[in-house]
């Protein structure tokens, strides 16, 4: 960290103590970092709404939302107002309490494992020595409001939706955990920011490819996202879990929805793509979160180019293919990696 | 003893009315076990709108807008079957100009509805570029139609004993550039969905119906061809142009819904082979027939020409007397075949019209299509059917 900028931590701090005294400070501080760090990541998720409808738009020969501002640059901001001032439905027979938790659940989680990722060196909120595992921990606990989604609506769709989505992101939750092994395996720590100064080297991508690949579909596929929105196929089952909701809280769902797909991007660069790391050596005059930024926003750009290529899979099949192909790779990744370690020692 | 038995109840859903699959308002009535189909059963009449018997009070000229109506999806190819029924009972003979510039729509027609087949499918399966791509193309026919008779959609222009106007200046041209860049675009098509894995995993081996049973259920078109019977209506009963064009009729050969895709898809550029044979074929004349006491005179003339005021006043008051008679006559829409039963007792209007509708052939099977799978390949299945319910309803 530059001198200077340390200097004005130092004073910040001295302020802020003399301000609230040392106990409330601590308290204060986190409060002021969890804001710096869930701003922006709020701000991606509005923004990744226009740049999903602006790139798809363009893959499919249409220009995409352009009314609100130029380019539509204000269209996330209209849509939120909009669905901000829109009516709360509540379904007659819904059990009251589980529907209105169901979006708060897919949400928080998917914004409180953003505590664990570093940006750069140091740019951390927590830098605790098992970031991996908490964010396994974390990742999974959104299928609850899914499910509670699914049956406080009380709706057959929904209900089916819910059931489905439960069954997906448990299985490829699995293949997703076992991706990572290899990634642990090579690094020989769970801190994230061990992980990319273990890729200082070579980038993780290189010798686990085939890991990267079952990562990135596992992602697509936890995360709910085309070709396996199964959940909330609006072909079959309307609009699956969501059918019931309005408004807000139909909004929680997407902004839990999209949080997640950064979440998995900034993962995914940080575990195989060298995080912070510039490609080359002679780029490391770029800072290393802009680095992150642009592998992170590589990922999500398949995310999109994939909803605008492929057709849905069926649920049979996308079973099939967790458990029956996936796992078995990664497994075998994982015994071959782990012989790899054994011979040559860790990167 | 007793022993203690527990029975699970099949659970039921309706599959619309009000439902983005449904295309338009089918409800189905789905038994699932889990998430695979034990019960599928149809439900229609939701756009009854009563066209039969509105056609008994209409005159036979009035009665060609109803046809647009009906499978809104192939305008001009239902209108085809009207007007080809009514000259036949008529007894008029349609010059050559005429013919060719309605096989030439009725083919654009077939394009139009495939291209609908195509992107509401792929958006179904998930695939929702396709739909977005297969408007581009629409859009440009629709401009077509559009030029040749003001409508975008209901045409009105196939017109007992001809069509209504000529080709507007240009259009042919506009017409033959269209037929040389779509067999590209529809490469583009086949590039996104024919060899897509998930695409095929989607569609091979879903919704299996066998020749006989094709045979059994009524099936006709595209349907019918995907499971291995090459029955064309324009080959086997030449109507207009038909017998002067060249063509093949692709067949399937499991009867699944991806042999339906391919037949459609391949129909798609055999359209495109007859119109371009048609816009070579045809030397200009006349597009009506040129007794004026059965067919509406020129404009010109009838704003000077006291005869023609008159044919024209009696025409759009009374109608054109059409002999007494009945009979059956069936084109190849794109659906399958259409077909009109007219029975005549002379007079200017229809005693009474049957309307024989491919997608109602084609619905009752999805009772026996969907047994067995899932809720989601129901999807799939509405979409290879390719039903709208104008025409199912009528």
């Amino acid at each position: 960290m530059p001198e200077n900028l340390k200097q004005l931590l130092v004073t910040i701090h001295g302020f802020g103590e003399g301000l609230l005294g040392p106990t409330l400070w601590v308290l204060a501080w986190t409060v002021i970092k969890i804001v710096i760090l869930l701003a922006p990541v709020l701000f991606m998720v509005t923004y990744i709404t226009l740049a999903e409808r602006k790139i798809i738009g363009f893959m499919q020969v249409r220009y995409g939302p352009n009314r609100v501002g130029i380019w539509g640059i204000l269209q996330p901001l209209a849509d939120a107002a909009k669905l901000i001032f829109k009516e709360l439905l509540l379904p007659e027979k819904a059990d009251r309490t589980v529907f209105f938790l169901a979006p708060a659940l897919t949400l928080v989680p998917a914004l409180i494992a953003w505590a664990v990722i570093p940006f750069a060196p140091g740019l951390v909120l927590a830098d605790i020595n098992i970031g991996i595992l908490y964010i396994l921990a974390v990742s999974s606990l959104g299928v609850y409001g899914i499910i509670m989604a699914g049956w406080g609506s009380n709706n057959r769709f929904s209900f089916l939706g819910g059931l489905r989505s439960a069954a997906q992101m448990v299985s490829y939750e699995v293949s997703m955990g076992f991706t990572l092994i290899p990634v642990v395996l090579l690094s020989g720590s769970l801190n994230l920011t061990d992980v990319v100064n273990a890729q200082k080297g070579m980038w993780f991508v290189i010798p686990l490819l085939p890991m990267f690949v079952v990562y990135f579909i596992s992602v697509v596929a936890e995360t709910n996202r085309a070709p396996f929105d199964l959940p909330e196929a609006e072909a079959e089952l309307v609009a699956g879990f969501i059918t019931e909701y309005s408004a807000m809280s139909s909004g929680l769902f997407f902004m839990g929805e999209y949080a997640n797909m950064i979440l998995v991007s900034f993962m995914g660069s940080i575990l195989f793509l060298g995080g912070w790391l510039p490609p080359l050596e002679i780029l490391s005059f770029i800072p290393g979160v802009i680095w992150l930024g642009i592998k992170a926003a590589f990922l999500l750009f398949v995310f999109l180019w994939i909803r605008a290529t492929f057709p849905r899979y069926r649920y049979d099949q996308l079973m099939r293919l967790g458990w029956k192909v996936f796992l078995p790779i990664s497994l075998l990744w994982i015994f071959v990696t782990g012989l790899g370690v054994l011979l040559f020692g860790k990167a | 003893m007793e022993t203690q038995s527990t029975e699970f109840l099949n659970y039921t859903v309706n599959f619309g009315p009000q439902h983005p699959a449904a295309h338009g308002v089918l409800r189905l009535l789905l038994e699932l076990d889990g998430e695979v189909v034990e019960r599928a059963d149809p439900h229609i009449g939701f756009l009854h709108r009563g066209t039969e018997k509105l056609l008994e009070h209409k005159t036979y000229l009035q009665g060609v807008p109803y046809f647009d109506r009906l499978d809104y999806m192939s305008m001009m190819s239902e209108e085809h079957t009207w007007v080809l029924a009514v000259e036949k009972l008529a007894g008029m003979v349609v010059p050559e100009r005429a013919q060719y510039i309605r096989v030439i729509y009725a083919e654009l027609t077939r394009i139009l509805n495939h291209l609908l087949f195509l992107g509401a499918h792929g958006l179904d399966v998930g695939a929702m570029t396709m739909f977005i791509y297969c408007f581009r193309e629409r859009e440009r026919i629709m401009d077509m139609y559009e030029a040749v008779c003001g409508a975008r959609m209901h045409a009105a222009y196939f017109r007992p004993g001809g069509v209504a106007r000529d080709l507007p200046d240009g259009l042919e041209e506009k017409i033959q550039s269209f037929v040389n860049d779509f067999p590209s675009k529809i490469d583009e098509y086949e590039t996104l969905l024919t060899n897509n894995r998930i695409w095929k995993q989607r569609l091979v081996d879903i919704g299996v119906v066998s020749a006989a049973e094709a045979l059994d259920l009524g099936f006709a078109g595209p349907m019918l061809r995907g499971s291995g019977i090459a029955w064309d209506l324009r080959k086997a009963e030449p109507y207009d142009a038909y017998d002067r064009v060249d063509f093949d009729i692709p067949i399937g050969k499991n009867g699944d819904s991806y042999d339906r895709y391919l037949v459609r898809v391949e129909e798609l550029r055999q359209s495109n082979r007859i119109i371009e044979q048609c816009l070579q074929q045809m030397k200009p004349g006349p597009v009506k027939v040129e007794n004026f006491k059965s067919s509406v005179p020129y404009r010109q003339e009838m704003q000077q020409g006291m005869e023609s005021l008159i044919h024209h006043f009696k025409q759009f008051s009374e109608g054109v007397d059409v002999p007494p008679g009945e009979l059956y006559v069936a084109t190849e829409s794109p659906k399958g075949e259409f077909g009109v039963y007219i029975i005549s007792h002379g007079g200017s209007k229809p005693y009474r019209v049957k309307i024989r509708a491919a997608g109602f052939n084609h619905l009752q099977a999805i009772k026996t299509m969907a047994k067995g799978h899932m809720l989601t390949d129901v999807t799939t299945l509405v979409g290879t059917i390719d039903i709208v319910f104008g025409e199912i309803d009528r």
